[in-house]
């Protein structure tokens, strides 16, 4: 049931992502909402939910850009894995650790994604940082405003936590 | 449940889920040759496997080859060793028979061009006593030898019988010091006796006013009784002058006696001979 939700999720994410996010932000791929929907799984899930998501939505992403089917599907793998362990670790309930969590996850995304189409030399990115800061800011925004929208459901966050203690 | 099963692996997944990607990544990558990645790693890779595979069996083979083998080897060496041994002394064998078939063809024309009654004979053995210069042929009275028969052969004057057996019989060679014949020069038809002195030979009995130089050819003269007319026995080697007549003239045998391996000997009386091979005997000496 669980995997149905995450799997609707992405490809929500994936459907706002090619038809919403540019009206959003100018035609500037200024938001990763697949991203969002990582972590967000990652965070809510577990590192495994986390790494399959993140695998498969990065897959469902190359494939869909012009880019090499993989190098994506492996960042959001990693990053869901990693935000997924840290969940696990830490307490990331309150808005600002969240904020924090996206906005690392969004930077260790574009630091993988980005360093393999260098590493391999298919790519280049040019002071990427600025791109990748807004980037950041605008997933964390979007995933906190996520998580509040999402938590305001009654029971939500009931049900997160018998998930969680199920799975311990 | 399945999922929590899942969970359970979180590692293996983790690992699986990354190299998963990065084979995904690699087939689609080229190198800098235009080999996709993937390919190129995986050749690569299965390039050492085959590598220490082939290494491991060369290795194998080798040791095989070299120590396990070695046994047929070592058969097959001796086997061939002793083929090669076979086939020397079936070389040496054949050139033998090219020689013998060579000094028979030689004695043939000999006997066609001397056209007298000979007998050809081989020799058999060499002298007993280096003090007489002999040797002994295979054909005896029973081949109609008798003592004081001429023994010549393609090159020239060999010697006489001396003494004939049955089956065999022994040659007294005109370089024996008690061995001598009628000569004559060649050129100056000057006459002399020529004799032996054991290794070489000596024109004497030559006028003091025969016109002898270095280099003439001497031949039989048949005055002899044994020898027919115009065999060659030798060409003058030196010639010593001692008040008016000659200290020694020296002379250098036509034959070859140490390799000597066949030879006429002539059936024909001297005195009848004479006539008979005078004509082929000195045509062959002018040759």
């Amino acid at each position: 049931m669980k995997a149905v939700g995450v799997l609707v999720a992405i490809a929500l994410a994936i459907a706002l992502q090619t038809t919403l996010a540019r009206f959003l932000v100018g035609g500037t791929a200024a938001l990763d909402l697949v991203l969002v929907v990582v972590v967000y799984v990652a965070l809510t899930s577990g590192p495994m939910t986390g790494l399959l998501a993140g695998s498969l939505a990065g897959i469902i992403q190359d494939a869909l850009s012009s880019g090499v089917i993989g190098i994506g599907g492996l960042a959001k793998s990693l990053v869901g894995f990693a935000a997924g362990a840290i969940g696990q670790q830490f307490i990331v309930t309150a808005p600002l650790p969240r904020l924090v969590m996206f906005v690392g996850a969004t930077a260790a995304h574009a630091a993988v994604f980005m360093g393999l189409y260098v590493l391999l030399g298919l790519r280049s990115f040019p002071s990427p940082w600025a791109a990748i800061l807004s980037q950041a800011l605008g997933n964390a925004a979007i995933g906190v405003i996520a998580f509040t929208i999402i938590e305001s459901f009654p029971g939500a966050v009931e049900r997160r936590r018998l998930s969680r203690r199920t799975r311990h | 449940m399945a999922l929590v099963d899942i969970r359970q692996r979180t590692a293996y997944v983790f690992i699986a889920v990354t190299v998963g990607h990065i084979l995904l990544i690699s087939a689609q990558i080229n190198t800098d040759r235009g080999v996709p990645i993937l390919e190129a790693v995986t050749f690569g890779a299965f390039a050492e496997v085959q590598r220490a595979a082939s290494g491991v069996i060369s290795g194998v083979r080798t040791s095989w080859n070299d120590y396990v083998a070695l046994q047929a080897v070592r058969r097959d060496n001796e086997r061939l060793r002793q083929e090669v041994a076979r086939l020397q002394v079936a070389l040496q064998q054949e050139h033998a028979q090219a020689e013998q078939s060579r000094t028979l063809q030689q004695l043939l024309d000999l006997r066609l061009q001397a056209q007298l009654a000979t007998v050809a004979a081989g020799v058999i053995a060499g002298g007993a006593s280096p003090d007489f210069r002999t040797l002994t042929i295979d054909k005896g009275t029973a081949d109609g030898l008798r003592p004081d028969m001429a023994v010549i052969a393609p090159a020239g004057v060999v010697g006489r019988v001396i003494i004939p057996s049955a089956r065999a019989a022994k040659v007294q060679l005109l370089i024996d010091r008690n061995a001598a014949a009628g000569a004559l020069v060649a050129r100056s038809r000057a006459h002399g006796v020529v004799e032996g002195t054991g290794g070489d030979l000596r024109l004497n009995y030559l006028s003091g006013t025969a016109d002898v130089k270095v280099g003439d050819l001497v031949v039989t003269s048949g005055i002899d009784g044994i020898y027919p007319k115009g065999f060659v026995v030798g060409q003058i080697e030196s010639v010593e002058r001692a008040s008016g007549s000659f200290g020694a003239i020296a002379i250098r045998p036509a034959v070859d006696f140490p390799s000597l391996e066949a030879v006429l000997v002539v059936l024909t009386p001297p005195a009848a001979a004479n006539d008979e091979a005078t004509a082929g005997a000195e045509a062959q000496a002018r040759e």
